[in-house]
């Protein structure tokens, strides 16, 4: 009977491939201390593939010598080892439940910490960050904001955008249950739009790896958005282990909309709290 | 014409797909031994309902990927709206959030490139109607790893633009009516 067969149905060329993907990410390792070598190995071939094209080079191990000889070319092409892309209040209904969820629980404590994790250029951390303020609870909170992109956490402190991307963070805004209106949160100016250095005072923005650092602090919700689908499953199970230590007794992870702990080793620690919406509370016990 | 059964199938599809797929997706024999994968171009910001969509018609269950989600045999993954899909491993999908390709998210190209390198010479890519070039590089990859491709006739295609890039830049394994194709699934038994 015809089933999945076990022998190796790869071409010698892709064997190859990932031969030096692994040689490559071994070197970015051992040289930058970066570590890259967990992540899905899908996505990274097909960004290698860009790279590749994109500086003219015929084998990845071009690509390695270069990086590892060539600082600056490195911090360059360390954008095709992570993915920058996201948006003020993306998947509305994800702000909107935690609006509905988590914010009421929040409210009781004195205090509260906030870790987005895989923070990229800032979207989410505004975002978070205009939340909590609607709600009253920006002035008692802090949001760890971070991320191994040096480059990205600079971008994402500035509180620049494009003005181009503002009509879609404002529908964004709107379908998430923004209470006011986003342009009472920024101002434009040189093509951009910069928002309001206020919402940013309890933001601390920090280089954290969730490959190799550990736990920083204890924390009321995880935010971690479209990170995970980047890591292989035993990667995701350190990192939603390290959101587990983190958070406080039924504190809150919120995920990617297609992102979902039931395929890893802590599907139990968790119970969904808005399964649709992908936020999850830590299991009581 | 015939070859061994597959390790797994991909199918992209754009403009006119949904009732393209309809038909292929009604041909797989009801115990289709090989993990099924689709990318039909949706938008990318509502929810795509084509599982429920293809649920009574399809005898394969139907479903949309989930990241990290296990590859099961005679099972049929959506690539959801916003996301890629990939095959990651024999066993396992990832999605990824990676730039649109030729404006689109999910693409066919990621999805034939990664089942390519994944699955070699076993894997069945089956390239259906749509209206851009997405798909040619995939069917491009599928080729040079020993895969077998499969394009609808252009001439049938209710989108002829897609499968005719795909031919004319990596050429087919098999220039297929929608008739054709669903002979040559419902061949495929255990």
């Amino acid at each position: 009977m015809p089933r999945l067969v076990l022998e190796a149905l790869m071409s010698a060329e892709t064997e190859l491939f990932d031969l030096e993907l692994k040689i490559l990410l071994e070197a970015v390792y051992l040289r930058y201390h970066y570590d890259f070598r967990h992540y899905a190995v899908s996505s990274l071939r097909r960004r290698m593939r860009h790279a590749m094209g994109r500086y003219g080079l015929e084998r990845l191990s071009d690509l390695q010598h270069r990086v590892i000889h060539d600082p600056a070319f490195f911090a360059e092409a360390m954008q095709y080892f992570t993915v920058q892309v996201s948006e003020m209040f993306r998947d509305p209904a994800y702000f909107a439940a935690l609006r509905e969820h988590a914010i009421p629980v929040l409210k009781t404590y004195p205090s509260i910490k906030v870790w987005i994790a895989g923070c990229s250029t800032g979207e989410e951390v505004w975002s978070m960050a205009i939340l909590l303020e609607e709600e009253g609870l920006l002035d008692r909170a802090v949001i760890y904001a971070t991320d191994i992109n040096p480059a990205a956490l600079e971008a994402a402190e500035s509180g620049v955008f494009a003005l181009d991307r503002m009509a879609l963070f404002c529908r964004n805004y709107q379908a998430a249950g923004g209470r006011r209106s986003l342009s009472d949160y920024f101002t434009t100016g040189y093509g951009g739009a910069v928002f309001d250095r206020r919402l940013k005072k309890q933001v601390v923005f920090a280089d954290h790896s969730l490959a190799t650092d550990a736990v920083f602090s204890e924390v009321h919700l995880v935010s971690c958005r479209n990170v995970l689908i980047y890591f292989n499953r035993e990667l995701q199970d350190r990192a939603v282990g390290l959101f587990h230590d983190s958070l406080v007794r039924r504190g809150f992870l919120g995920l990617g909309a297609k992102e979902s702990l039931q395929f890893g080793a802590h599907a139990e620690a968790f119970e969904a709290c808005a399964p649709q919406q992908r936020l999850y509370r830590r299991a009581a016990t | 014409m015939s070859m061994p059964f597959p390790h797994a199938v991909v199918i992209g599809a754009s403009a006119g797909g949904v009732q393209a797929l309809r038909d292929v997706l009604a041909c797989f024999p009801a115990r289709f031994h090989a993990p099924v994968l689709v990318v039909q171009h949706i938008p990318r910001d509502r929810p795509s309902g084509l599982p429920a969509l293809f649920d009574s018609s399809c005898a394969l269950p139907v479903a949309e990927a989930e990241d990290k989600e296990p590859l099961c045999p005679g099972v049929v993954l959506f690539a959801p709206p916003d996301y890629h899909l990939l095959v990651e491993d024999r066993a396992t999908v990832s999605l990824s959030r990676d730039e649109p390709v030729l404006y689109s998210r999910p693409a066919i190209d990621p999805l034939f490139e990664s089942a390519a390198e994944v699955f070699g010479d076993g894997l069945l890519a089956i390239l259906l109607t749509g209206a851009s070039s997405d798909g040619s590089a995939g069917v491009a990859a599928v080729r040079r790893e020993g895969g077998t491709v499969w394009v609808q006739d252009p001439a049938e295609a209710v989108a002829p633009v897609m499968p005719a890039s795909a031919i004319a830049h990596a050429g087919a394994d098999a220039i297929v009516t929608l008739r054709d194709l669903c002979r040559r699934l419902g061949s495929f038994t255990s």
